[in-house]
């Protein structure tokens, strides 16, 4: 059975993952502090929440040094959703500057409007244009629809990092990569048949 | 391309599902449950449940049903009714739901749209407006499910809910309400113009010309409705076939 550690740091849509992960055969975990990440096979960070507090929540629970020695010294399968995507940068911007878990190199910085009709959160349904090929998306065609709900974004520096991108306010990173590391800002959880697939696909990585 | 979303809502008194006209006269529905499975296996873009009788009930949101509907909701669900605190958000979003709705206690004030904004991120935060035309012709908004006149103007509540961080307006036009004749274009089209958030109409839904008027005409981002579906032989996705044919971005299913 793969146990899946989903990270609790007080601000998340916890229930909703936890049944997703469920249903796509995984046995979820929720992990409040430090030592529940020990021995699982994989570790989904969601995120629902503002990009300051959920770096201190996670810091004072101890969680984000046991992520770092999970995920970038054992090399343990990784997932932020949304929030859980941008607590990767190395600094948010949201409600002042605040460093992030910095294992992908950039910033998250607001969504900027580019055509009239845009607003300026991004609610809704989406499409995914992979610009590489990943694991994350196997059986998924490209330029699928995934719900979105956020207002700020990952840019990242090394464009390589980005394994797929979504048209609007310009065009954002909605997915990325670096090794054992992916973060998608759709919520998969929420995207019905297409999100439940890259669910199965990371927990078979 | 964002996709347009058209979101049944679901209305919950006491025990079950109802479904009212201009915020009155309530005809129970049927059952939350079973309308969340057919919902899910049919795969809507997102659901909104609002329980109408717990700001007038002076009651908290109940969250026991909250979590045992959430279970069978695979689709983003946003769940509205009696949240007055931001320890209510907390326990919504932890037991299933993925947006809460604030409407009440977002006129009374105002800061707490603040203080919840910036906990849980603006994303998750969406701002109901339920608006009439009153004595003077103008239009008001209206709270506590429709029973208090709070001589507000819904223009300016937009605006204000908007500068406090809300994310998203669920905007219901009271006179429209159950009496399928359409939206109120003009109250939507007047909200949507000061804010840049997403403004979701509701109320009046009858066909799917009506959808597609409150989003061409009336600017509004998503459609809620409720009757046109408990009411007719009308789906979701035969309203977004109809969209589609007449040029708005929907999602495929």
């Amino acid at each position: 059975m793969n146990d899946v550690a989903i990270v609790d740091f007080g601000l998340c849509n916890l229930d909703s993952i936890v049944r997703a992960v469920e249903q796509c055969g995984g046995r979820a975990k929720v992990a409040t502090e430090y030592s529940q990440l020990n021995g699982v096979n994989s570790i989904i960070l969601p995120g629902v929440g503002t990009f300051g507090d959920a770096m201190r929540n996670l810091s004072e629970r101890g969680l984000d040094q046991a992520l770092n020695e999970q995920v970038i010294s054992r090399k343990i399968p990784f997932l932020g959703i949304c929030l859980g995507m941008q607590l990767l940068a190395v600094k948010g911007t949201e409600q002042g500057n605040n460093n992030g878990l910095g294992w992908i190199k950039g910033a998250v910085v607001k969504l900027e409007k580019q055509a009239p009709t845009e607003r300026t959160l991004h609610i809704g349904w989406n499409e995914v244009h992979y610009s590489q090929a990943s694991e994350l998306f196997d059986g998924i065609s490209d330029m699928t629809d995934f719900y979105f709900m956020h207002s700020y974004h990952l840019v990242c520096e090394d464009k390589q990092k980005v394994v797929a991108t979504t048209p609007y306010c310009g065009e954002f990173s909605s997915a990325v990569r670096l090794e054992n590391i992916f973060g998608v800002q759709f919520h998969p959880e929420k995207s019905q048949k297409a999100g439940f697939q890259v669910l199965r696909n990371f927990l078979t990585l | 391309m964002l996709k347009t979303r058209i979101m049944p809502t679901l209305l919950h008194k006491e025990v079950g599902l109802v479904k009212g006209k201009k915020f009155d006269s309530w005809r129970q529905v049927g059952s939350a449950m079973q309308a969340i499975k057919v919902y899910n296996m049919r795969e809507v873009d997102e659901l909104a449940f609002l329980d109408i009788s717990a700001t007038p009930g002076r009651r908290d949101p109940d969250f026991d049903l909250i979590d045992n509907l959430a279970d069978e909701c695979f689709m983003p669900l946003t769940v509205g009714g009696g949240v007055q605190t931001a320890d209510h958000i907390r326990r919504l979003l932890s037991v299933g739901a993925d947006k809460v709705c604030i409407n009440t206690a977002a006129v009374e004030n105002l800061e707490f749209i603040e203080e919840v904004a910036q906990q849980f991120g603006s994303q998750c935060i969406t701002i109901s407006i339920d608006a009439h035309i009153g004595s003077d012709g103008g239009y008001e908004v209206v709270t506590c499910c429709g029973k208090i006149p709070t001589k507000l103007n819904p223009i300016d509540h937009a605006r204000n809910v908007e500068a406090r961080g809300a994310g998203e307006i669920l905007l219901t036009s009271i006179d429209r309400d159950g009496t399928m004749t359409g939206y109120d274009i003009k109250l939507t089209r007047q909200v949507s113009d000061v804010v840049s958030i997403p403004v979701i109409a509701s109320g009046g839904a009858g066909n799917y010309e009506h959808m597609l008027e409150a989003l061409t005409i009336g600017g509004a981002s998503a459609v809620a409705a409720a009757s046109i579906f408990h009411f007719t032989e009308k789906t979701p996705l035969e309203a977004k076939r109809f969209l589609h044919a007449n040029g708005i971005p929907v999602r495929p299913v």
